[in-house]
């Protein structure tokens, strides 16, 4: 990792001779061989990057045509004139803003109060040693490997119980949405924040609780800031989790009684590439699913760090 | 002060479990419960059944289909997103040039990691609208639609995607489309865990082997592919569980939601037609039942499989 500058080679820079050792030069790949391998990964990069980049563009641009440029011209990437009513339309009529405000809503408390209870469970677990530990981690981790649909049916059920004693805690409700969101993500936050809390030193709880700090001063003082970068990681996971979920709410947020129901944009998103399916409105389509698909990316784009790092710290644990 | 440390335990432990059990636990549990009943989902009226439910799944055809079905995407969707994953990651990290210290990533491997992501970001729900679009079967969507223009498809017979029931390879086609799907969304975000485990392999390994005479196909396929092991079999076991819950593809793209004629019918469809198309609540329990022993099994499975002593370096 030395001297060497980072533009590519031209043709007719030729290495200087002492930069190849003789075993390589033997044995090794040839300078012009290395040189077809770059141009080959490029290319092949560069394909598959398009591969990625153009539907999306596509989807872009193909909302700020109109219907009648989406059916003539379907490819072109470029629209005669930029249609940005489409937008609106998707917005006002395509209920893309009520599915904006509903899930964020439901994020909003979702997210923060996984993060709290998930940091809670596993700080305890991991750190304290009372009878029935074990049981209540063991039980956490078999929720991973449960699928969701086995529980679909006594989930709803339960829900719609819950709905005729306690309205606010029944289907289509907010409140009850976020509380569900809560305890499908524990599973992993638990499991995840267990192992980040193990790691933890003791002699600074033991100094804490030493100057006199109470057990849950030390958790929120102390433990909790020097769990930050896990908490970030998870944070980030489950925001994009939450986020994308879409059998949960197809599941919950179902009309009981007439009331107009309180989707969440995956939700609202299947239900629109429905309806605008019938009313063959493809460019309120695609701006429904660009106004979806624009924040996440750019939020991305902005962190991208972060969200890398964040999601595959959550694979590789 | 154990009083204390016992009150601090529970307090804060109280909340959490307790969501946990009311609303996954419960219904893990009641759903074992009434698949022993023949509970239709609407009325209250239920008789025990005992494991008859669970017998007539052996006899059933539409679950015989989607278990191959399922075992289809089990071995199709890691074995192409690794293999593609592994692909990207070896050219982006060794596809660049040499030199004294070694063999340097390809210029601009940041931005192509930026692009690659893009995918893993986006809900499954927009990636399956916009794959509607995509593969429409006629002129406006895009693959049919570049084809068309370049003469490559009929536009009298265009490729019908996943209107397609026809076997291909023993497999409905419909199902090979969803495949690339999967695919397309997953391959980047495993090539950016792969490169991250490449890079993590210390650079004296490299600079002995190249002084030892090894060119660059040499170094990755009897260096960095041994010491990735652990990171392609943990992608191993992740992309197993994304296979076995391709659901929302066959939910939102396919017609009738496991069709055409059931050709793409999955455990998960399976249970959603017969709970809730065909009101048979106890017997859709049942294949969640064995779903999930099936998923227990496969984890156990590939955990054993791939369990071995860790490189620490």
């Amino acid at each position: 990792m030395s001297t060497v500058t980072h533009t590519p080679a031209g043709p007719d820079q030729a290495p200087p001779p002492d930069r190849t050792p003789g075993p390589r030069s033997a044995v090794g790949g040839s300078r012009a061989g290395a040189k077809i391998f770059n141009g080959f990964s490029h290319l092949f990069l560069a394909v598959w990057a398009i591969m990625v980049v153009y539907p999306l563009l596509w989807v872009v641009m193909s909302a700020l045509k109109t219907d009648s440029e989406v059916i003539r011209k379907p490819l072109s990437l470029f629209p005669e004139t930029l249609q940005w009513g489409n937008f609106t339309r998707a917005w006002t009529e395509g209920h893309i803003g009520d599915f904006f405000l509903n899930t964020i809503l439901v994020l909003t408390g979702s997210v923060f109060l996984t993060m709290l209870l998930g940091s809670m469970a596993a700080y305890v677990l991991a750190r304290y040693d009372f009878p029935g530990n074990r049981l209540i981690y063991y039980m956490f981790l078999s929720g991973l490997t449960l699928p969701v649909y086995l529980a679909a049916v006594p989930l709803f059920k339960g829900v719609y119980n819950m709905g005729v004693t306690l309205p606010f805690l029944g289907p289509n409700s907010h409140l009850m949405l976020i509380l569900v969101y809560v305890a499908w993500s524990l599973a992993f936050t638990v499991f995840f924040m267990h192992s980040f809390f193990r790691t933890l030193p003791d002699a600074i709880a033991e100094a804490a609780l030493v100057d006199g700090a109470s057990h849950s001063r030390l958790f929120f003082s102390v433990m909790l800031p020097m769990a930050k970068p896990g908490l970030i990681s998870i944070g980030i996971f489950n925001v994009l989790g939450q986020w994308n979920q879409w059998y949960l709410p197809t599941l919950l947020m179902q009309s009981v009684a007439g009331e107009p129901k309180n989707q969440v944009i995956s939700q609202g998103l299947i239900e629109l590439s429905v309806n605008q399916g019938y009313k063959s409105d493809w460019s309120g389509l695609f701006a429904g699913v660009t106004m979806a698909m624009l924040p996440v990316l750019i939020v991305y784009i902005v962190f991208q760090r972060q969200v890398q790092s964040g999601l595959t710290a959550g694979v590789s644990k | 002060m154990r009083h204390g440390v016992a009150r601090f335990v529970t307090g804060f432990l109280a909340l959490p479990v307790g969501l946990y059990l009311f609303y996954v636990v419960w219904p893990f549990l009641q759903a074992a419960g009434y698949s022993l009943t023949d509970w239709g989902g609407y009325s209250d009226r239920q008789q025990f059944v005992g494991l008859d439910n669970y017998l007539r799944l052996f006899s059933d055809e539409l679950i015989r289909k989607a278990f191959w079905h399922n075992v289809f995407f089990l071995v199709t969707v890691p074995l192409f997103t690794i293999a593609l994953a592994l692909f990207l990651a070896f050219l982006l990290n060794v596809g660049g040039r040499e030199d004294k210290a070694g063999i340097r990533g390809v210029f601009g491997s940041g931005l192509y990691k930026v692009i690659f992501f893009f995918p893993q970001v986006l809900s499954l729900v927009v990636i399956a609208v916009m794959w509607q679009q995509i593969y429409r079967a006629d002129g406006q969507g895009l693959i049919n639609g570049v084809l068309m223009k370049i003469g490559l498809v009929d536009a009298d017979d265009p490729i019908t995607f996943v209107y397609d029931p026809e076997p291909f390879l023993g497999v409905p086609a419909v199902l090979w489309w969803l495949l690339v799907i999967a695919v397309w969304s997953g391959a980047g975000f495993y090539m950016v865990l792969f490169s991250a485990a490449m890079q993590s392999i210390p650079k004296d390994i490299y600079e002995a082997a190249i002084l030892d005479g090894a060119g660059r196909f040499h170094t990755f396929f009897r260096i960095t592919l041994p010491l990735l092991r652990d990171t392609v079999s943990v992608a191993w076991v992740y992309l197993g569980f994304i296979a076995l819950d391709m659901f929302a593809l066959v939910y939102i793209m396919t017609p009738s939601q496991g069709g055409p004629n059931h050709a793409s019918e999955i455990f998960a469809s399976v249970i959603n037609f017969n709970a809730f198309q065909k009101g048979q609540f106890g017997y859709a329990c049942a294949i969640a039942v064995a779903l999930a022993i099936f998923t227990i099994l496969l984890a156990a499975l590939q955990l054993r499989i791939t369990r071995r002593e860790r490189i620490e370096y």
